[in-house]
């Protein structure tokens, strides 16, 4: 994979992440692509959902676990800083989550949510807002009869796609998926990855995966992540085809992990 | 070697006779406490039906819920007619029967007129404490799940709360009396003889008197409040746990604060649990005695609460009668007789279909929200 053109979009340099006094991320040095979906994998516990929301500042929400040691830029920013305004931070970096949560509130409101939250829009560019980003997540045609129903009667895929449209209409540059499809059946599986396929013309993707076969579908760049080093990252390809380390090679083989 | 024969018996089983003793005790237990329950309603409907209820339209007697409280007098006339009157009543007859002469008098305190006074007040007590004890149950119930971090500390002021919910309620009551009656600042500028303290406040001749605000319906709203407290944090608490952590997730990932996630994600989902905690308090807080004997309730009462007030904030410094107290002075302070049943059993009476209607009103609200809100 050719370096892109534009600068990173995501800048980690060396890197330390401690959940009190358990070091999670040791020596962290990785640049995320603008516009590409790139792939965090490894086993359980290697420390790539911990990254994925450091990118956020979700781990603030978890006592004793910081940052400990070098640095996160993103558009330039180190969002570590004290200045740094989280809501802005969150609003710019979307996130969604392994297990779809929608609130038990209408199709509608679900997706609006973000909106009214930071009073983004009118009454009437809400309506607008709301369709484009149900739109953008491929879910419009399926819901757009029954906007006012309770997002619990959409199917899982359904819901995580809904999810996905919630974060898109905010806005955002990047999106944070933490093992979206982990829950979902192949079928809906799928409909996810086209649309991180889709998604990707316009943002920022890094996708949490515990499917090799999923990271090789969608990814453009995958990195992988053991007891929480990164280990390997380059091109999707590459990195399936041709592991340049013992380690990945045995865990793309299914020898560990 | 066991050869078949014995291995299965004809007949009963060993342990059968031991296991049905065992059934047959514990069925008796249960249909003991049955029973029981059964008479304590039967009594009490028995003996209130007809007091609340009347055969003709509108069907209900509405001077026993309308009217005040008063002295009953019972006598006999020159013809041997027993008479029983309230003293209002009372004072007619003797106007305009001038000299005809009375035999027999007796009098009963409170037994006469209705029970206005007595429901207004229960009504006022429990809102008012309503009102208290949810404001700070459920905010400390917010700090505790959503802003404390789980320290030591943290837990012990948990545990604290939970040994505060085992406190008798009498107990609450003498806290009450020598705190809220005695004790709490007021803006005066007339401090009272027995101020513990009085500090000035250089405005006007205003000064912080550490005087108590007396024995007053807000005394015994707060005395209330501080005894249903713990069980309003307790299961406030639970019910904030008991959302799931995604919602906040996913609010929090959306840029929102802290607030704006309890507001908008937390709390609306937690209301049917918080409802169910509140329903079990009204009740209690309606029906206890001891922590507004000494606090806000009086026997008798001339007027209403919120009659002959100077402003309407002094509606918060009067006291009140209240149900449960009325039905103790009832039984506690006169001797009974066929003449005082009808106020007692009628108080109890209306007291029951109070808290009924106020339960049944609860959990229709709560299966509402609930069937607004699931997940």
């Amino acid at each position: 994979m050719s370096v892109s053109p534009q600068p990173p979009a995501i800048q980690v340099r060396d890197m330390h992440f401690h959940y009190g006094p358990t070091c999670a991320l040791k020596a962290l040095t990785l640049d995320v692509a603008e516009r590409q979906v790139t792939a965090f994998i490894g086993p359980s516990g290697c420390g790539k959902s911990t990254l994925l929301r450091c990118f956020n500042r979700m781990n603030d929400e978890i006592p004793g676990a910081r940052v400990t040691q070098g640095s996160i830029h993103i558009g330039g920013i180190d969002i570590q800083d004290r200045s740094v305004d989280v809501v802005k931070l969150r609003r710019e970096v979307g996130m969604v989550f392994q297990k779809s949560n929608p609130f038990p509130r209408s199709i509608f409101d679900n997706v609006a949510f973000g909106l009214q939250l930071h009073r983004m829009a009118s009454r009437s560019i809400l309506v607008q807002a709301v369709e484009e980003a149900l739109v953008s997540a491929a879910l419009w045609d399926e819901v757009k009869d029954r906007l006012h129903e309770s997002a619990l009667g959409l199917s899982g895929g359904q819901q995580q796609r809904l999810c996905i449209a919630r974060s898109l209409a905010v806005k955002p540059r990047i999106i944070l998926m933490d093992e979206p499809c982990s829950a979902l059946d192949p079928i809906a599986t799928a409909k996810v990855e086209d649309l991180i396929r889709t998604l990707r013309q316009q943002y920022t993707i890094i996708i949490v995966t515990h499917s090799m076969q999923q990271a090789a579908r969608v990814s453009d760049h995958t990195a992988f992540f053991y007891l929480g080093e990164l280990i390997e990252f380059s091109g999707t390809l590459k990195l399936f085809s041709n592991p340049a380390h013992k380690l990945t090679e045995d865990y793309l083989r299914g020898t560990f992990g | 070697m066991h050869d078949p024969e014995t291995l299965i018996r004809k007949g009963l089983p060993k342990g059968h006779f031991k296991d049905l003793a065992v059934r047959l005790m514990l069925g008796i237990t249960t249909y003991c406490i049955v029973i029981i329950a059964a008479l304590l309603f039967f009594k009490i409907i028995k003996d209130g039906v007809p007091v609340l209820f009347t055969a003709k339209a509108p069907f209900v007697d509405l001077g026993f819920l309308l009217d005040k409280n008063e002295t009953l007098h019972v006598f006999d006339d020159a013809q041997g007619l027993r008479h029983q009157l309230p003293a209002s009543q009372y004072s007619d007859y003797i106007k305009s029967h001038g000299e005809a002469p009375i035999y027999n008098e007796q009098t009963f305190s409170y037994s006469g007129g209705g029970i206005i006074g007595p429901i207004v007040g229960t009504a006022l007590l429990t809102i008012g404490s309503m009102v208290l004890a949810l404001f700070f149950g459920v905010s400390a119930a917010i700090y505790l799940s959503e802003y404390a971090k789980q320290s030591p500390f943290i837990h012990a002021v948990r545990i604290a709360i939970l040994n505060l919910a085992g406190i008798p309620s009498i107990v609450f009551g003498l806290f009450g009396f020598s705190v809220f009656v005695l004790a709490v600042p007021v803006i005066t500028s007339t401090p009272s003889d027995r101020s513990l303290l009085t500090l000035p406040l250089f405005i006007g001749d205003a000064v912080l008197s550490f005087q108590g605000w007396n024995s007053s319906l807000i005394a015994g709203c707060a005395t209330l409040a501080c005894m249903i407290l713990p069980v309003i944090i307790t299961a406030s608490e639970e019910s904030l746990r008991a959302v799931p952590q995604g919602f906040r997730d996913a609010s929090l990932a959306m840029g929102a604060t802290r607030w704006q996630t309890i507001r908008t994600c937390v709390l609306p989902f937690s209301m049917p649990g918080i409802l169910t905690s509140s329903l079990l308090a009204i009740t209690r807080v309606a029906g206890e005695t001891a922590p507004i004997m000494f606090t806000a309730a009086v026997a008798a009462k001339d007027d209403l609460p919120w009659q002959a007030l100077a402003n309407p904030f002094d509606l918060l410094s009067s006291q009140v009668q209240a149900l449960p107290y009325h039905i103790y002075t009832l039984a506690a302070r006169i001797p009974a007789s066929e003449y005082t049943q009808r106020a007692q059993y009628g108080s109890v009476f209306v007291f029951l279909i109070l808290v009924a209607t106020l339960s049944f009103g609860s959990m229709l609200l709560r299966a509402k929200l609930r069937a607004k809100l699931k997940w």
